[in-house]
């Protein structure tokens, strides 16, 4: 039997991980290479990370990350942050990761999720999305969440997956960081869109948030962060529950 | 003990390298033939689409050499798509001649699901049902779980069936050829955590 997955996610800038509250604020919280293997033994199903790095420095301090994670951690790894065309895809694709997430670069150039499932298959492509009720309606945000593309989710969401992504990474910016359950009505909304895996992200804070997602069946992955940064969730206590809850998982 | 990993141009090799020497076993990444013939085991990697990394495969002019030296009784590792490869044919996007080394086709998944509302690509991961007992399986224990990523599989090939997975329907997850040194795993032991290591330490060892 399928599991569902549950991934913790690290923000790397200037080589450390963070994590803010909404998007701002960010925190200093641990180096990712121990955090990377702590994760691995506590039964992470996947880890991604995301390189909000700016500067040239910070991303060759990330490419360097990603190689000694990936020399001695063997699950999945996702890569995302600054994707913008085919060429990052090889960056980081040499160094160790197994898929990309691509979200403003796929914004800014459409054609970037086609042309990236020709050639590296449509397993390596994740489509991460920031999206946001304005007025009643679903949008995507770019830029980290700052700006309203106008653009209608779910439309947005079939279009990336007959474009060739495998897999997307709902975000919702109203539940991100606000530790009171994940965004269901818009997780639902997407998932019925679409048949690739759903991996939600943003808002979870406990134990029974995740046992809460997994009730709904369209969702494949729970992705969280600061909550497990913190220790405010253990994976093995989470994924033992959610073993004890009915929910699949591999342990 | 070396492990010869046969670069064709398809695929990411770094995790599966990094995984072998992880191991301590001496591994390679290579496109010479004279280095296929000297290593002491092949590992066939492989993503993308059948049909595309059959020809590379015969561009390169390897197909030849990996049928050549599994003939030999080398042992040979196919992965994912390169376990793909290992069967006769495959119907993704066309009709495709694979190496022919194990009996069987490599089909559509999504027709053949018996629960429609399961989705493809079949991706995670998923427990592995030993069948029957092999070398392979010396440091793994039936049931323990390994990360899937494909949407065709091998079918018609229940005598070289060692392990399925279950996904509404048995996936073919690991084969072996009925002369002996040729194996085939649709998941990725590179990415299978701990379980997949040791599947891969048994392949060295063999």
């Amino acid at each position: 039997m399928i599991t569902k997955r549950i991934i913790p996610c690290l923000d790397v800038r200037d080589g450390r991980v963070v994590k803010g509250l909404n998007f701002q604020g960010l925190q200093d919280v641990d180096d990712p290479v121990a955090l990377a293997r702590f994760y691995n033994e506590a039964g992470a199903d996947e880890l991604v990370f995301y390189d909000i790095t700016a500067s040239a420095e910070g991303r060759s301090l990330f490419v360097d990350i990603l190689q000694r994670v990936a020399a001695e951690i063997f699950i999945p790894l996702t890569v995302g942050g600054g994707i913008r065309t085919l060429d990052d895809f090889d960056r980081v694709l040499k160094c160790g990761a197994d898929k990309v997430s691509v979200n403003s670069g796929a914004l800014a150039d459409p054609g970037l999720i086609a042309a990236a499932a020709q050639r590296y298959g449509n397993q390596c492509v994740v489509l991460s999305m920031d999206v946001k009720r304005v007025q009643g309606r679903l949008h995507i945000f770019a830029r980290g969440g700052r700006e309203d593309t106008g653009r209608d989710a779910l439309e947005w969401a079939e279009f990336a997956v007959k474009s060739g992504a495998g897999e997307l990474v709902v975000n919702s910016i109203d539940t991100d960081g606000v530790k009171q359950g994940f965004d269901l009505p818009m997780l639902d909304a997407v998932a019925a869109r679409v048949k690739v895996p759903i991996i939600a992200s943003g808002g979870a804070g406990c134990v029974e948030d995740f046992v809460e997602l997994f009730q709904h069946p369209g969702i494949d992955a729970g992705l969280a962060a600061s909550i497990f940064h913190h220790k405010q969730v253990l994976l093995p206590d989470l994924k033992r529950q959610l073993q004890s809850a009915g929910v699949p998982m591999r342990i | 003990m070396t492990v010869a990993i046969i670069d064709y141009g398809v695929g990411n090799l770094f995790s599966l390298a990094s995984s072998l020497r992880y191991l301590g076993v001496e591994a390679k990444v290579t496109a010479d033939a004279a280095e296929l013939r000297a290593a002491e085991r092949l590992i066939l990697p492989g993503v993308g689409a059948f049909g595309d990394a059959a020809a590379k495969l015969r561009q390169s002019g390897l197909f030849a050499v990996v049928q050549e030296q599994a003939a030999a009784g080398k042992p040979l590792l196919g992965i994912c798509l390169g376990m793909q490869l290992l069967f006769e044919r495959s119907f993704e996007y066309g009709e495709y001649q694979g190496l022919g080394l194990i009996a069987g086709s490599v089909q559509d998944l999504q027709p053949d699901l018996v629960d429609k509302s399961l989705k493809t690509p079949h991706i995670g991961w998923n427990s592995l049902h030993i069948l029957r007992p092999d070398p392979l399986f010396k440091y793994f224990q039936d049931g323990e779980f390994v990360y899937y990523v494909h949407s065709y599989y091998a079918k018609d090939c229940a005598a070289s069936t060692l392990a399925v997975s279950d996904y509404s329907l048995p996936v073919t997850g690991v084969v072996r050829s009925s002369e002996g040194a040729v194996w085939g795993v649709q998941f990725h032991p590179e990415k299978s955590g701990a379980a997949g290591l040791r599947l891969l330490r048994a392949f060295a060892e063999i």
